[in-house]
């Protein structure tokens, strides 16, 4: 008797040229898939992708569709989670390659929850998005204090200060910050870039924050447009 | 003078806002409640909020809402400031259900503290285990409850069933358990003195 195909043919990611596999990364990215992000990481660095191309164009690019469709509440929470665990998969592979090539990164931030604030699913994922557009991040964890954020600002002389926080209860701990910042002269050395779900606009205005960021990819574009403004001015 | 009151409250308070009703006889006020999963899009309570409320104005006297900030950052004080109607006090059901000072206490304590009310002990396995994908994906604790130390029960009814099912809890997501007995005399006192106003 001969054998039945399978009703559901396994797809081939080595069988995919570039431009469908990439398309493909975007799904599995979508679905939370990380052996198949890591799979076609592999994939595609073999191909002579250089591994900037393979962060940007693939893993930066799908992972911005899941924060469109989380911002539209199509995803939820779990799925972007799921997302993020598969992109890095996808940065294991990456990020030594990347560290070979001695390439600068565009700019440094330090970021923390603020004190009294446990919360880092959003935070995270801020880290995770930033370094993937090129930046590098020091993460202070949870429950900063202004002394922990000052001193890191003097160790690691970042361009960027980002404050997340969770609670309505914790976010005015930002001002508190930004406050120590300015009485210490040191408020116009960093750019103060702040973010939560609580959090809006007219908040980050209120507490002195350079911007406030509504989601991880815009405290990318926001990050990248504010330090190319601040050289510029700087020039 | 209408003096008829609309309470609109979300649905995790609406056993015990009915209880409310009932120990303190308000014939005159009437109960509606919005879905408890709005909480796991805080953006969504305002817009929601303004359809009930439009929906209750010209039937009612007067409107109260039973929520708090919950999340919204002050969208929900800025709805309300349109309608000139008032909420209950705090930025959560456990600082209203607790009382403010012994809630400050407790999340001064522990940070790390996740908090469950009489609805989140029965209802747990609807929203939290399944609204956040741990049923089908338990390897995002972690990811979710990582930082947390412990779990506190703010307990509205004394129910060694609920208590039972609180501890389950705590050790399914690896806390260590508290329970803290807050009854109903605060959130009695927070709705009673708005809703006694306007006692014809």
């Amino acid at each position: 008797m001969s054998q039945q195909p399978d009703a559901k043919q396994e797809l081939v990611l080595a069988d995919l040229a570039d431009d469908e596999l990439v398309e493909q990364v975007f799904d599995d990215l979508y679905d939370g898939l990380a052996d198949e992000i890591a799979e076609a990481t592999r994939i595609l660095l073999g191909r002579g992708w250089d591994a900037k191309r393979v962060l940007d164009e693939a893993l930066v690019g799908g992972m911005n569709i899941v924060g469109a469709d989380f911002r539209d509440g199509i995803l939820f929470v779990p799925e972007v989670l799921l997302a993020a665990n598969a992109m890095k998969a996808g940065m294991a592979i990456l990020k030594p390659i990347l560290a070979e090539t001695g390439a600068e990164s565009i700019g440094k931030m330090v970021i923390g929850t603020v004190k009294g604030d446990i919360h880092d699913i959003g935070k995270n994922l801020v880290g995770m998005m930033m370094e993937g557009a090129g930046f590098e991040v020091v993460d202070l964890g949870i429950n900063t204090h202004a002394d922990a954020y000052i001193a890191a600002l003097h160790e690691h002389k970042p361009d960027i200060l980002g404050m997340s926080a969770l609670l309505t209860t914790t976010m005015p701990y930002m001002k508190v910050v930004i406050d120590t910042l300015k009485a210490q002269g040191l408020r116009d050395d960093f750019i103060v870039l702040v973010g939560g779900a609580p959090l809006n606009e007219e908040f980050g205005k209120a507490v002195g924050a350079n911007a406030y960021c509504r989601d991880a990819a815009t405290a990318v574009e926001v990050a990248k447009r504010l330090i190319q403004e601040r050289r510029a001015a700087r020039a | 003078m209408n003096s008829s009151v609309l309470i609109i409250g979300c649905g995790a308070l609406g056993r015990e806002l009915a209880e409310l009703k009932r120990l303190n006889n308000w014939s005159h006020v009437t109960l509606r409640c919005l879905p408890a999963e709005l909480h796991n899009r805080p953006e969504r309570i305002a817009p929601a909020l303004r359809e009930a409320i439009e929906a209750g104005r010209g039937e009612f006297g007067h409107i109260f809402v039973a929520y708090a900030d919950c999340g919204t950052g002050g969208d929900l004080d800025r709805l309300l400031a349109e309608y000139g109607i008032e909420r209950l006090p705090g930025a959560h059901c456990y600082e209203f259900y607790a009382g403010s000072e012994p809630f400050s206490a407790l999340a001064g304590a522990e940070p790390g503290t996740f908090y469950l009310t009489d609805f989140l002990v029965r209802h747990f396995d609807r929203l939290v285990r399944k609204g956040l994908g741990l049923d089908r994906h338990p390897e995002l604790m972690g990811s979710y409850f990582g930082n947390y130390r412990r779990l506190v029960y703010l307990s509205q009814v004394e129910d060694p069933t609920l208590d039972e099912k609180a501890r389950a809890h705590a050790a399914y997501l690896g806390l260590e358990y508290h329970r803290h007995p807050c009854g109903f005399a605060p959130f009695n006192r927070a709705v009673s003195e708005r809703i006694v106003q306007w006692r014809s």
